[in-house]
């Protein structure tokens, strides 16, 4: 990892991500143009767990695929891990997207090939590792989600959450510096997300792994992110940390910064009658 | 046995070989040159990785037209083509040049059609990984159609087993041809039948192969 840090990036949390005045607009079917994206700039510090929430529509998931440029943006410049993406090659651009990990909603596993496979698939694309170092790396990806002993079944085989995790490992495999996700847990239930959200935090914790996360889960942002940005019609209208307890309520500018203070003060008072509770006891 | 059928026993062995020999080709063929068609064609088409509509719409009407012409008219136009590459206007390996040329078009479409069945996500979540479209259609679009294409084949098949009857026109010979000769244009009812059974058991034989392969390589 050394050296990866850019020199422009000397501040105190160098940017794992940094968008500066990002745009992007697309032409309905009806011929008018739809702005997803209008002029946002945002930072998300290294080893950071950062949501970017907002009704749907509001443009989060354009946002994060502009990170890796699935979408190509109108205007403005996007940094990871210092490097600017929009002006990359394709060649370029290829492997670039190696340091970035991406999971999606709907898991995206390639169903007629194994969980070895598809977590090899990256390592493979690339081309430069060896098949012995594709097989411990790929070992070493499952033993990390925990589905070592699903190595050789197929994605059919396996229940949602257990899906999103081989998902997950595949997307690790090359050490990505940062792993984007896009609604990760919304096709799942609550216990399956509970499994997934425990995973994501372990991979950021023991790999300082820079994770952005979209979602419109409000549980989500509160059991994992540090740092939240509230998406309203294509700009950001917040950001905020996600654990200050003080009540913000009237500081907060929409309804779901307002909702996630609602629940962090509730956590609070939660706590203080547990407290209680266990005094009196 | 009836004598009709003791006549023709030595010319029916032949005649099984000469269908054979032009669905071999006409297959290779459309795998060869179709399958790779019909991966263009879906790369090409709209909202794919290499869309290109003005590309994207001249190969899709030369597909259309090839596959507009009745066989049998197909087989006569094309005459002066297969002189110059089979060296020969009659026989199997002359009739394999039409059936090929009607089977390209046929399974590239077949190919295109499967490929989109193929969930966008997977594809891009592919991108997102950087692959580049090589390692896409090798490692993601064949691996995810495969069945799908294997029916496909299987289909393009049967349809040929037939097609290759009305190779006889120009001498092709093979199984059809055997039938319209004796059983249709000589009356031979009995010779008639056998053909037509011999052809049922092949068309059953390609679909219980075919459905077997594609549900051993289907994972989903």
């Amino acid at each position: 990892m050394a050296g990866a840090k850019s020199p422009q990036a000397s501040a105190a949390t160098p940017a794992a991500i940094r968008l500066e005045g990002v745009s992007k607009s697309y032409r309905l079917p009806n011929g008018t143009a739809f702005e997803a994206v209008k002029n946002v700039s945002l930072c998300v510090p290294q080893g950071d767990i950062f949501g970017l929430i907002g009704t749907s529509g509001a443009g989060k998931s354009t946002l994060l695929r502009l990170v890796n440029r699935l979408e190509h943006p109108d205007a403005g410049r996007v940094f990871v891990g210092g490097r600017e993406i929009v002006a990359l090659g394709k060649a370029e651009l290829r492997v670039a997207r190696q340091s970035m990990g991406m999971i999606f909603q709907q898991f995206n596993l390639l169903q007629n090939a194994t969980v070895f496979d598809n977590v090899a698939f990256p390592l493979r694309i690339h081309g430069k590792a060896s098949p012995g170092d594709v097989f411990r790396r790929v070992r070493e990806c499952l033993d990390l989600v925990g589905l070592l002993d699903k190595i050789d079944s197929h994605p059919a085989q396996l229940s949602g959450g257990q899906k999103q995790r081989v998902a997950i490992a595949r997307a690790l495999a090359p050490r990505p510096e940062v792993l984007l996700c896009d609604e990760p847990t919304s096709a799942l239930d609550s216990e399956t997300t509970r499994s997934v959200l425990d995973t994501l935090r372990n991979v950021n914790r023991r790999l300082g792994v820079t994770v952005l996360i979209v979602t419109h889960e409000l549980a989500v942002v509160r059991a994992l992110c540090r740092k939240v940005a509230v998406m309203e019609g294509g700009e950001v209208a917040e950001q905020f940390s996600v654990d200050e307890t003080e009540p913000y309520r009237e500081c907060r500018r929409t309804a779901l910064g307002r909702e996630l203070a609602r629940m962090a003060i509730y956590a609070d008072v939660q706590n203080d009658l547990e407290r209680l509770d266990a005094a009196f006891a | 046995m009836s004598p009709n059928i003791v006549a023709i026993l030595p010319e029916l062995w032949t005649a099984i070989g000469q269908t054979l020999l032009m669905l071999g080709i006409g297959l290779s063929a459309a795998v060869l040159l179709g399958g790779p068609l019909g991966v263009l064609l879906f790369l090409l088409g709209p909202g794919q990785s290499l869309e290109r509509p003005a590309l994207f719409g001249a190969i899709s009407w030369l597909v259309n037209t090839v596959r507009s012409f009745p066989f049998i008219i197909l087989l006569v136009a094309l005459v002066p083509l297969t002189r110059l590459i089979a060296g020969t206007s009659i026989g199997p390996v002359a009739a394999a040049v039409p059936l090929s040329l009607a089977a390209v078009p046929y399974f590239a479409r077949l190919v295109e059609q499967n490929l989109r069945d193929v969930p966008r996500g997977v594809i891009e979540a592919a991108h997102a990984m950087g692959a580049s479209e090589w390692q896409i259609v090798r490692r993601v679009l064949l691996v995810e159609a495969r069945s799908g294409l294997v029916l496909g084949l299987t289909v393009l098949a049967i349809s040929f087993l037939s097609y290759s009857a009305v190779a006889g026109v120009v001498g092709g010979g093979g199984i059809g041809d055997l039938a319209i000769r004796y059983g249709y244009y000589r009356f031979q009812t009995d010779v008639m039948v056998l053909t037509v059974a011999i052809l049922i058991v092949i068309v059953q034989l390609i679909q219980f192969a075919g459905n077997g392969i594609a549900r051993r390589l289907d994972k989903r």
